[in-house]
């Protein structure tokens, strides 16, 4: 890397960490990478979390409050979005929910002041694909195993006169079937985006600062100020992202429970 | 574009380690410890709604005590006026009757003092009788030298006495 520039897109780059070629099931190399690590420390953060504030007691100390807050709120959207029903579905969305937001929240850490790198595992397509294809599957498995065929007239909404079928049974079916690409990628880019941004910004503050008293007051001070407010921004994505993941699930699993 | 230029190298990684972790916190935390908090949380949820029932019912008891008391109380209060009214009438009837009986007594005793004094005049009569007939025989014999009997004097008194 040249001197005062900055590649944004580095930060994505994986990096093996251990198991390097010997590591492989069926020809697959399963390398542990430091995306595999930072998945591996966001676990190990909900772990914590959780299991702090699962002290089960009545009247809860501030921990258990807050877990109790985080389990509450993706209950309670649950509870919105597909009812009584959607209770059993607690276990994965609440998982899926903590892990994208201890995954984003993790990745925003500015912990290359300590030397360092976060990694974040949620701006890969196909850490997020692989989140979205699983929540797809869930929504088709329990869809079919609920409703039978009759799940596909879920592809034909209600009051559709019978000449418009044809027509808007194929759009249905397209727009069905681009959810877990929707879902995933729109993840992934979020992500990807808001750390570009951030990596070019920090670009301008290195390069402008180097170029003189002029350009760090004209561009590089600017930048930095903007980098200030784009990381708040970034905090509150990483919430939204999260949230907007297990909310879409929410509402395609309510299409599979309830069908209408 | 790392996610694209490495795909072929790490995809199998980057899902098999996905699938890793995200089981463990899966099974770990969304199958082993949520569901003790959503028990705690529900079970706290059901004691307020329980202590919320029972506040509710001990205030419809209470409720229905102050009730219950207030029928008593009027009931007491009815059954201390009637013995007041009772007791009123009573002491009415004892009152007539001892008036009754002092009236009674004073009437007796005014008949028997009118009847003593009826004796007393017609005794005094008698009297005025006997001391005019000796009047009347004294004045006859002093005067015209008559001397008139006791007995014809009295008649003769007697007889103006009556008619005069």
């Amino acid at each position: 890397m040249a001197e005062g520039k900055v590649d944004p897109v580095h930060q994505f780059t994986i990096e093996t960490l251990f198991g390097t070629e010997s590591w492989a099931i069926g020809g697959y190399n399963i390398a542990f990478t430091n995306s595999a690590l930072w998945m591996a420390i966001t676990t190990a953060a909900i772990v914590v979390f959780v299991a702090g504030g699962a002290k089960q007691q009545l009247v809860p100390g501030r921990w258990q409050m807050a877990v109790e807050g985080l389990t509450g709120f993706v209950d309670n959207l649950l509870m919105a979005n597909i009812g009584k029903a959607g209770r059993k579905y607690l276990p994965y969305v609440f998982s899926l929910f903590a892990f994208i937001l201890f995954a984003n929240l993790l990745g925003l850490m500015p912990l290359a002041l300590v030397g360092v790198h976060p990694f974040t595992a949620t701006s890969h397509f196909t850490v997020t694909g692989v989140l979205a294809v699983m929540s797809f599957a869930i929504v088709l498995g329990v869809g079919f195993a609920k409703h039978g065929l009759h799940f596909f007239s879920l592809f034909v909404p209600h009051g559709t006169p019978v000449l418009m079928i044809p027509i808007i049974f194929p759009i249905e079916l397209i727009s069905f079937m681009v959810r877990p690409f929707s879902l995933g990628l729109r993840l992934f880019v979020a992500m990807m985006a808001g750390h570009v941004l951030l990596e070019v910004l920090s670009g301008f503050v290195i390069s402008g600062t180097n170029a003189g008293v002029g350009i760090f007051f004209l561009a590089a001070l600017p930048s930095f100020v903007l980098m200030i407010g784009i990381c708040a921004l970034e905090l509150l994505v990483a919430g939204i992202q999260a949230y907007v993941f297990a909310l879409l699930t929410c509402v395609y699993l309510n299409d599979a429970e309830n069908l209408h | 574009m790392p996610q694209i230029t490495q795909l072929a190298d790490t995809y199998a990684g980057q899902i098999f380690w996905l699938l890793v972790f995200f089981g463990i916190v899966f099974f770990v935390i969304g199958r082993g410890m949520l569901p003790k908090v959503v028990s705690t949380m529900d079970g706290r949820d059901k004691q307020i709604a329980d202590d919320l029932a029972a506040a509710e019912a001990a205030r419809a008891a209470a409720d229905a005590q102050e009730e219950a008391w207030r029928v008593q109380a009027n009931q007491q209060r009815a059954a201390a006026q009637a013995v007041i009214a009772a007791a009123k009438a009573d002491a009415a009837k004892t009152t007539e009757a001892s008036l009754a009986a002092a009236a009674a007594r004073i009437d007796a005793t005014v008949t028997a003092a009118e009847a003593s004094i009826a004796a007393a005049r017609a005794a005094a009569l008698g009297e005025v009788e006997g001391v005019a007939a000796e009047a009347a025989q004294d004045i006859a014999s002093r005067i015209a030298g008559l001397s008139i009997p006791a007995d014809e004097a009295r008649a003769a008194v007697k007889g103006v006495l009556t008619h005069g």
